[in-house]
């Protein structure tokens, strides 16, 4: 077995050092070892998108990067999103348009989405359907998520 | 319309898991983590048909880190026994079979051998070790071809269990004849005008949840077993357990963990056995997960299908009479849905005369599981893409011919049942008034087309308890396993039942251990029979806070009623749930209730879709430009998840007829076993999903709950060939109509002009 690594990280806030095969993925370091078991793993070769995380603000497949990799980054996780008092208005929105059903995917959409409406805080559907095309889902048909995607990027407009 | 009276029923309370689900928190069954825990992998067949010659394990035993490696022969001698799982039956010996190959490998992915180590990546190493030694054997992939009496076979037990008589002395691939007659079918279409018989071919498709399959097992030094597992029914897998490893369901715990979609495919087990052995043998406990190329191999698809179909109406576009013959692949061993095929094919409709042949034939593809309305949708494609031809023969608007021919509350169908209180004719008039079916389609290449659908929805048995709290609380233990959202629709129904919010009962779903018995969460059952359990529970729980109301003011319980959420007596006198669930301690014992469910059935749902499509004539790409589904839901309990289960449901459909299908190799090896290639719809492939809820109470449950789940994806295919067909003139007969199947048949109508 190749030696371990040591990796030096922020997540969600956090600096965090954490030890690693170079063989490991983040998604498996996240999950396994650091226990932060929101990130999902549907394929483990980047087709599903339930593993999204933002690293250095950007949605990336967490399946598809190796932990090593994620030395200087900063990973933002599902983990990470509510604030302490609540939820982030994207967690909400998904609540209130029961844009999940076994929500497996849940986690992946929210990171996606959150990056969208980073880059683009007023996207039309259109804008919103290409950006989301990575994470699938296989319960819902997508309406409800793209509903809640628009009720989200219009209650941070507001604020 | 349902009654307005309710005060729960029908309102949009947010789902109680579900700031568990938004923040990450919900444990899926991959999300386990057991002190002491290790992984394990599965060596899988490389052969779609293979003689196992040989098994040495003795190099993986060997390798650093690997603490147990199981074959076939760490599983006792499997029994020929049937169970039957709610959404079909299995048969153990088989079941054994292909958890872990014994003789022979019957497809490219068939379990051979399992591996615990101390990581995932020593496991996958090791399973390298194992040496399998095969004598290869010819595949037999196609459905007609398995049929023909020169076909490979693939089971040395399987004899034709025929309903039509005939006798199979030799073992076959023809596991099942089914065989329905009503009337007199050659008179019937004597006095047809019109007449078309057609043939049809579905690809195999998969349910394609996203949550991988898992199972994590203690098998203890005291002989208890424990498995945590993403199930779609947790009985099922105890029962499933206590029959392959001959012992006591007892000595049996099932933990369902969240469940990260199943659709039919999550009810067979594959996993839990095996990790459970390997527990056994390292006296640790083990986590399995399937990645997804043994997903697709593996686990159990939904058949690919022959399928004809004749059909015969007079002048004013009566059906005279039916003919079906149904052919599925069951894949490597018995028990494709083609018994539903033969029981939906027809169910729209009053069908005078009819037949249905229907066959469920074995072929080296993995043996075939529930998917959504299983069988249904296979055969609505055929049967209703007929119903298209003749509407176009007869110049006869689809949405007339389907209200005239409409089945309705005492139609026979051809399989002999007769209909209860059902809504086919209403769905079909509310495409007929919907926005969408009155605004014109304008524009080149673009098409309309209609479909209906029918599935039976099913009842089978649920239990559940709820416990009053001192706040007014009311925790609900159940037992069916929460795919979509059904633990608020059954709160919602205990909450209705009495007279408090969703939001202030605690819903959990609970082990085998800690809760009565539940079936599958399958057949679109949970919100209607679960909802009877939990009906029941609520009616148990008024009767015990009149008598307690009655004790504590001194009257008998008959000047006590039950009303909105309060306990009414004689002189004014009240309390509310909360002043009186405050009490009870202080006044007796606590209130802990029951109820059960079991000998209610569904009469069915019906679903009439409407699709506008354009079609590239370049490419054969087919656009979704707008989609109504309007569904007979019963009443809907919670109108959001309702509309939720008709828009995933009608998605899945569309991928089937769009893009879906297992692709083959000739030696039966799976090309596109990843999710690029076996391409399921995006949300940049879609439109927003309309949604038309017709409310037809089922009379059986006292809030007229009507299954929603599966019915959604039946129509889909049939509605995007007919739609299809007006855009460029080409009729699909082959699943899925994907750019490169289209344009071939664009391209061949385009040469015969």
């Amino acid at each position: 077995m190749a030696k371990k690594r040591v990796v030096t990280t922020t997540i969600n806030g956090k600096e965090t050092q954490f030890l690693c095969q170079p063989r490991q993925t983040l998604l498996e370091v996240l999950r396994d070892d650091l226990a932060l078991t929101g990130s999902k793993e549907g394929c483990a070769n980047g087709n599903c998108g339930a593993c999204t995380v933002l690293c250095d603000g950007k949605a990336v497949d967490s399946c598809l990067v190796l932990a090593v990799e994620a030395e200087g980054v900063e990973i933002e996780t599902i983990e990470g999103v509510a604030p302490v008092d609540g939820l982030d208005s994207l967690q909400d929105a998904f609540l209130q348009q029961a844009a999940l059903q076994c929500g497996i995917c849940t986690p992946g959409f929210i990171m996606s989405a959150k990056a969208l409406l980073q880059e683009q805080p007023d996207p039309s559907e259109e804008d919103i359907r290409f950006y989301l095309a990575g994470n699938l889902c296989r319960c819902t048909g997508y309406d409800k998520i793209v509903r809640a995607v628009q009720d989200a990027a219009a209650a941070r407009l507001q604020v | 319309m349902a009654s307005t009276s309710y005060k729960v029923i029908g309102t949009r309370p947010i789902r109680h898991d579900g700031t568990d689900k938004v923040t990450g928190r919900a444990q899926y069954g991959a999300d386990i983590q057991l002190s002491g825990m290790l992984f394990g992998d599965i060596l899988r067949s490389p052969h779609a048909h293979a003689r196992i010659k040989s098994i040495d394990t003795s190099q993986a035993e060997n390798y650093p880190g690997v603490r147990a490696v199981v074959t076939c022969a760490d599983l006792p001698e499997p029994e020929q026994k049937v169970a039957d799982l709610g959404e079909g039956d299995v048969n153990l010996y088989h079941l054994c079979q292909n958890v872990l190959a014994r003789q022979k490998v019957l497809y490219k992915g068939h379990a051979v051998a399992a591996v615990a180590a101390d990581d995932i990546h020593i496991a996958q190493e090791a399973i390298q070790q194992i040496n399998v030694e095969y004598e290869v054997l010819p595949p037999v992939l196609d459905v007609l071809e398995a049929m023909e009496a020169t076909a490979p076979v693939l089971n040395d037990d399987v004899r034709t269990d025929s309903m039509a008589g005939e006798e199979s002395a030799d073992p076959t691939n023809v596991a099942k004849h089914f065989f329905y007659e009503k009337g007199d079918v050659e008179k019937g279409f004597e006095a047809a005008h019109v007449v078309i018989e057609r043939e049809y071919r579905t690809a195999t498709v998969h349910q394609g949840y996203i949550e991988p399959h898992n199972a994590t097992a203690l098998w203890n030094q005291d002989g208890q077993i424990t498995i945590w597992t993403s199930t779609q029914g947790s009985f099922m897998v105890r029962q499933q357990m206590a029959d392959l490893l001959q012992m006591s369901e007892s000595k049996i715990k099932v933990v369902p963990m969240e469940i990260g979609g199943g659709f039919g495919g999550k009810i067979s087990v594959y996993l839990q056995p095996v990790a459970a052995l390997l527990s056994k043998k390292s006296g640790r406990p083990v986590k399995l997960v399937m990645d997804r190329a043994a997903i697709f191999e593996a686990t159990g698809p939904t058949p690919g299908s022959y399928i004809r179909v004749k059909m015969g109406a007079d002048r004013e576009g009566k059906i005279t009479a039916a003919e079906a013959y149904l052919a599925y692949e069951a894949g490597a061993f018995p028990g494709s849905p083609v018994s539903c095929g033969c029981m939906c094919i027809f169910a729209c409709y009053d069908v005078p005369h009819g037949r249905i042949n229907g066959y469920d034939v074995c072929v080296n593809k993995p043996r075939t599981n529930a998917y959504r309305a299983p069988g249904s949708t296979n055969a609505a494609f055929a049967a209703e893409s007929v119903v298209d031809e003749i509407c176009e023969r007869l110049e006869m608007d689809p949405v007339e011919f389907r209200l005239k021919n409409a089945a309705q509350e005492g139609t026979r169908r051809v399989d002999g049942v007769q209909f209860a209180r059902i809504g086919m004719r209403e769905t079909v008039e509310a495409i007929r008034d919907s926005e969408h079916w009155k605004a014109p389609l304008e524009g080149k290449h673009r098409g309309r087309g209609i479909g209906s659908g029918f599935w039976f929805n099913v009842g089978l048995k649920s239990s559940v308890t709820a416990i009053l709290a001192a706040d007014g609380t009311v925790s609900l233990l159940e037992g069916s396993t929460d795919i979509g959202g059904t633990r608020t629709s059954l709160s919602m129904q205990l909450a209705e039942t009495l007279g408090i919010a969703a939001e202030d009962i605690k819903p959990a779903v609970v082990d085998t251990d800690s809760v009565g018995y539940n079936d599958v969460t399958g057949g679109s059952r949970v919100t209607f029979s679960t909802g009877i359990a939990v009906h029941n529970a609520g009616l148990e729980m008024r009767r015990q806070l009149i008598e307690r109301a009655a004790n504590i003011w001194e009257v008998d319980a008959s000047e006590v009623q039950y009303e909105n959420g309060e306990v009414r007596g004689p002189e004014g006198k009240v309390f509310t749930f909360r002043e009186l669930a405050a009490k009870v301690h202080a006044t007796g014992e606590p209130i802990t209730v029951k109820g059960t469910s079991g000998s209610e059935n569904q009469a069915g749902a019906f679903g009439t879709h409407c699709v506008d499509v354009e079609v590239d004539p370049e490419t054969g790409k087919v656009e979704v430009l707008r989609y109504t589904i309007a569904q007979d839901c019963g009443t809907a309990i919670h109108p959001a998840y309702v509309e939720g289960q008709m828009q995933g449901g009608a998605v899945q459909g569309i991928g089937w007829a769009l893009n879906e299908e297992y692709v083959y190799d000739e030696q039966g090896a799976m090309l596109n076993a990843t999710f690029l290639d076996y391409r399921i719809p995006t949300c940049y492939d879609l439109p927003m999903m309309d949604t038309i809820i017709v409310e037809v109470p089922d009379p059986q449950h006292p809030y007229g709950v009507r299954g929603v789940g599966e019915v959604p994806i039946v129509p889909p295919p049939a509605a995007l060939v007919a739609a299809i067909y007006q855009a460029v003139g080409v009729r699909m007969r082959e699943l899925p109509a994907s750019p490169p199947r289209l344009l071939h048949q664009i391209l061949q109508a385009e040469a015969v002009e």
